[in-house]
């Protein structure tokens, strides 16, 4: 039994719990909610990237009966995402637009009917007067003088600048000097499960019901509430069985807002389920970087200073809560990554740009910052004739400076970087690629090794975000824990899970302390109805914050419970343990089956004094530090280049990772292969073009090319488990990682490949047709220079 | 997105469904595997008052052999070929190709009928199609007529086909033992579409000397009598013979402009060449 009971907590890789009904096709997404008098939304989206709206003609038969546009929304106000950054210029996203549109696929109309297709007959019917004008295409031409405004009162195009300079001239006398620069494409995030709302209005409760897969169910409760005028008690947001979220499903979208306004007045619950075209070119992109970067370095390879300025394109609106900010900014603070060197500049821009607005998709900056930051660390090596990992290891922080402060006053907790770099470095077998590469290969490909090394900063709390002020700022994480009256644990928390296995983990938390098999207890989440209000679930933060929330009230639930017992034992509370799900003393024990049967269903077995909290609590939980926890891994990646066709394959990958204690491995193995999968996306595939008139260029996933199982290797994991000294049982957030190194070290190992070539590529995706173009680039700079010397 | 609403009919030949064509006032669209309509339609890239589905048409599904050719119905499907329910007639060429056609799922429903009359330039059977010499038949209101597929293929995405004809079969030359053939695609990844295909098929008892250069932005480059390209291949020698500046130059001549796509093509062809069987 003690065997058994303590195979479930921390560090057992208990097999999930949600998987049964999410294997069996048997899960409840916002797609299959049925109510009875259901109608379909659809809306009539804007076909231009910029122009003025001089009229949204709609069939007077239908005005404000099946149609709605702007002015038919009374007393709607539009989506604004503040923050308290200086000199950040406000967005106003109004739900239809009114004035102007700003990207393609903005919200001009919308329709319901009885089916979808039916609602995108009455679309087709709206007629608009739209007058184009030039739009911007590019983050790079946002900046140019002249260039057209977005939001034309505020003189340019401009959500915020940041910027940081620690001593940078100190490092202009570095003899080594490498200036280049790196673009990361914009993406889209591609769940499985689009986003999708159903509304009603509900009166007995006098209640909005919102269905939405949501990350972040309290926060949309916020948004809703104040873009409708509602009080917090008349809107309930249910987040039902989420499929895959990445940040995409951490905003508040304008159909939300729509869907909650109709479904008010309606008299009948509506829907709106958004389509992959919708997805890919309307909603919200991520990750589009601009980097101008330059890096000092000694002959020896020690780093001596990084100059850098970066753009992010920002689209069109601030997105709710994360701000049209929240990226750009954070590359001034995160592209040191995990080096200690003594000379820094950063300045950045967030740009507007006729698009749709972008938002932190996971590993949010640091995908971007990790590519940028170590193809600059393999530059400098070729240029200084050392091996990538020994500069690396030059300048890494080391394991003796932890807890340590870097130059941008980031505070790593815990961790030992060098090593993990060696274990990937021993496991990728440098040597024997060395000399494989010496051999070449027979079909006349090029073998390349690349790595990279980061950190995730995760579960970072008030401290780091009441600076940015945004709408949202997590505080204290609270769980809600019962015992149920059969002697069951119950589990409230804000979070939501989508695709993380909470149910299953947080349950493990509750076990170790409590020692209630995982079975009998219920977690439940994604209702702002019956959990404790929460930022929810981004920021790589559950596992810490929801974690360490269950485990501090698991604590305070054990007192309750040996309160009671002690009491049933006849001994003082302070002779009693908690023991696999029993409180015992020297010479008898009684289970927490019997202390919860008393309590609900005998308490005339009670004395009178007895706690009256009973077997129930809600406490809240803040890490010692909430500065964040620094997880991190490197990954080595051997690849095979076809410099004919461009192809390029993965042959081997390697991933040591450090994310603290494990709660469950097994599950921490799935963050880690389903944030390469994404990560080798990033590197090789996925592109979110436009053309210069802000027209999105993939529109299908036939264009928008997502890696499937053949493009994903298995890799190798290894797990270094170095505590964090700030939370509970040491753990840290890990649920991005994934996401982050795979481009930087494929990368690399391209541009190991390309080396005898002379090519280098600094531009994600890397597709066939860059990689010849960086060969045909090298072929030419070399002719032009034998003609040089021949002259 | 949601087709708009459209009417269906189901018909059993091939006379009913000319008939259903001949209806001059609604817009008619043939529908084989739906394997490409059915995408259009939910993008209302394509809003038909009425869809004639030919599945239930058994003429279309027929297959014959002849002293000299093969003839497979329109709707015989990707799948049918790959696991030779009907005869391999080249050398394993049409098997081959079909296997490597999108994703199972598609090569259950998808008809070579229907991937030709779509006309897809980066389609593998486009391409394969013309190189092996195959021909289709069209049948409208005032008889049949038969095409080469370079003649019948005009352009990306258009044919010779009238609103009042259907393409009823293909007709394949059966290869001799002498005969070779290559086809090598590339791809993003498995199941994608192509960015580029080189194709060729010779067989001297046949007087085939085909080269096709397919995904490309126009119509793929079909080349009836490809003994310049081919080299000696063409006359039955080692495949390195073959000249990449010639291949080049040619493809510059037909309007690839671009460099980069110039060497990807001539690269899908080299290989196509090299794993000759």
């Amino acid at each position: 039994m003690k065997g058994e009971a303590k195979s479930q907590g921390i560090g057992a890789s208990v097999l999930r719990r949600e998987d049964d009904r999410l294997l069996r096709g048997r899960g409840q997404f916002v797609g299959d909610i049925k109510l009875a008098g259901l109608k379909d939304v659809a809306f009539v989206r804007s076909p231009l990237a910029h122009a003025k709206v001089h009229a949204v003609h709609v069939p007077e038969a239908e005005r404000g009966r099946r149609i709605f546009a702007a002015a038919d929304l009374d007393g709607v106000k539009p989506i604004v995402a503040i923050t308290a950054l200086a000199g950040f210029k406000v967005s106003e996203q109004p739900v239809l637009a009114v004035d102007k549109v700003r990207q393609v696929g903005e919200l001009l109309a919308m329709c319901v009917a009885d089916t979808r297709a039916q609602a995108e007959d009455l679309a087709a019917m709206v007629e608009l007067d739209l007058e184009e004008l030039p739009a911007v295409h590019d983050m790079v031409q946002a900046l140019e003088p002249g260039a057209p405004l977005l939001h034309e009162h505020w003189g340019d195009n401009v959500f915020l600048e940041s910027a940081m300079d620690v001593n940078i001239e100190a490092a202009f006398d570095a003899p080594v000097k490498i200036t280049r620069t790196i673009r990361t494409a914009r993406q889209s995030m591609a769940p499985m499960e689009g986003r999708g709302t159903v509304a009603v209005w509900d009166h007995r409760m006098e209640q909005l019901v919102l269905y939405t897969g949501s990350q972040m169910p309290h926060i949309v409760r916020n948004g809703i509430a104040e873009c409708l005028g509602l009080q917090q008690r008349q809107v309930r947001v249910i987040s039902p069985d989420v499929g895959g979220g990445f940040g995409y499903k951490g905003i508040l979208l304008p159909e939300d807002v729509c869907l909650g306004w109709l479904a008010m007045r309606c008299g009948h619950p509506v829907r709106w389920l958004e389509d992959r075209r919708e997805a890919l070119t309307a909603s919200a992109n991520c990750r589009e970087h601009y980097y101008n970067i330059t890096a000092y370095a000694d002959r020896d390879g020690r780093l001596r200073g990084i100059d850098c300025t970066a753009i992010v394109d920002s689209g069109a609106y601030s997105s709710y809560p994360f701000s049209a900010c929240l990226e750009a900014a954070q590359v001034v603070s995160i592209l040191p990554g995990p080096y200690d060197f003594p000379s820094y500049r950063c300045k950045t821009w967030s740009a507007a740009t006729n698009k749709c607005p972008i938002l932190p998709y996971r590993g949010v900056a640091r995908t971007g910052v990790c590519y940028t930051m170590e193809l600059m660390i393999d530059a400098i090596a070729r240029e200084v004739g050392m091996e990538p990992y020994e500069v690396r290891l030059k300048n890494l922080v080391q394991p003796e400076q932890m807890p340590f402060d870097n130059i941008t006053r980031k505070h790593f907790d815990s961790g030992d970087y060098p090593e993990a770099l060696r274990r990937a470095m021993a496991a990728i077998d440098l040597p024997a690629i060395r000399a494989r590469q010496q051999r070449g290969e027979p079909d006349g490909r090029l073998i390349g090794v690349g790595h990279s090394i980061y950190c995730e900063q995760a579960a970072h709390g008030t401290s780091v975000y009441a600076g940015w002020g945004i709408p949202m700022v997590p505080g204290h994480e609270q769980a809600t824990l019962r015992v149920t009256p059969d002697g069951g644990l119950e589990i409230r928390v804000g979070v939501h899970s989508h695709g993380q296995g909470m149910e299953t983990t947080l349950a493990q938390v509750a076990n170790e302390i409590l020692g209630i098999p995982v079975d009998r207890i219920k977690v439940v989440h994604g209702d702002t109805e019956y959990t404790p209000y929460s930022t929810g679930s981004w920021g790589s933060r559950c596992a810490v914050m929801a974690g360490g929330a269950v485990a501090t009230a698991s604590r305070e639930i054990a007192k309750l419970v040996k309160g009671i017992g002690s009491h049933l034992l006849q001994a003082g509370s302070d002779d009693v343990n908690l023991v696999d799900g029993k409180v015992v003393t020297a010479t008898g024990s009684v289970s927490i089956e019997e202390i919860a049967h008393t309590w609900y269903r005998r308490p005339q077995d009670l004395p009178a004094g007895i706690d009256p909290r009973g077997l129930e609590t809600t406490i809240g939980f803040k890490p010692v530090r909430d500065s964040g926890t620094f997880s991190y891994a490197a990954h080595a990646v051997v690849v095979a280049v076809d410099p004919e066709a461009g192809d390029i394959e993965l042959l081997n990958y390697v991933i040591v990772e450090d994310g603290g204690k494990l709660i469950n491995p097994m599950v921490v193995d799935g963050q880690v292969y389903g944030g390469l999968a994404q990560g080798i996306g990033t590197a090789l595939y996925e592109e979110m073009n436009y053309d210069s008139s802000g027209q999105p260029l993939a529109s299908t996933l036939a264009d928008y090319m997502l890696p499937g199982p053949t493009e994903v290797p298995a890799p190798a994991i290894d797990h270094m488990e170095t505590l964090s000294p700030y939370t509970e049982f040491g753990v840290k957030g890990i649920g991005e990682g994934g996401a982050i190194a795979p481009p930087a070290a494929i990368g690399n190992a391209v541009n190991d490949a390309l080396r005898p070539l002379g090519a280098e590529l600094y531009q994600s995706p890397m597709t066939p047709r860059r990689v010849l173009e960086a060969i045909r680039a090298a072929r030419q700079r070399a002719s032009a220079q034998t003609v040089a010397e021949g002259v | 997105m949601k087709p708009v609403n459209f009417d269906y009919a189901r018909p059993a030949d091939v006379g009913a469904v000319l008939a259903l064509l001949d209806d001059q006032s609604r817009a008619v669209k043939l529908m084989a595997g739906s394997q490409s309509l059915g995408p259009m339609l939910n993008m209302r890239l394509v809003q038909p008052d009425l869809i004639v589905d030919l599945t239930g048409v058994a003429e279309l599904r027929r297959v014959e052999e002849t002293a000299g050719d093969l003839v497979l119905g329109a709707c015989i499907t990707h799948a049918d070929i790959e696991d030779r329910r009907v005869p391999d007639v080249t050398r394993g060429a049409l098997p081959t190709v079909a296997s490597g056609i999108a994703y199972r799922a598609v090569r259950n429903r998808g008809t070579i009928g229907g991937s030709l009359t779509h006309a897809d330039p980066s389609a593998d059977w486009v391409s394969m199609m013309a190189a092996v010499g195959a021909r289709v038949r069209l049948r409208g209101p005032s008889g049949e007529r038969t095409l080469p597929i370079e003649q019948f293929i005009v352009g990306a995405l258009e044919v010779d086909l009238a609103a009042n004809e259907v393409l009823v079969s293909v007709v394949i030359p059966k290869l001799s033992s002498r005969a070779r053939w290559g086809y090598y695609k590339l791809c993003r990844k498995p199941g994608e579409f192509a960015h580029a295909i080189g194709a060729f098929v010779t067989d001297p008892e046949r007087g085939l000397c085909r080269v096709v250069i397919g995904a490309t932005e126009t119509r793929p480059y079909i080349v009836t009598d490809a003994r310049h390209l081919l080299g000696d291949v063409a006359a039955g020698g080692p495949a390195h013979k073959v000249d990449p500046a010639t291949v080049d130059a040619f493809m510059a001549e037909q309007g690839m402009h671009d460099p980069v796509d110039r060497q990807i093509h001539v690269t899908a062809f080299r290989r196509a060449i090299e794993q000759a069987r």
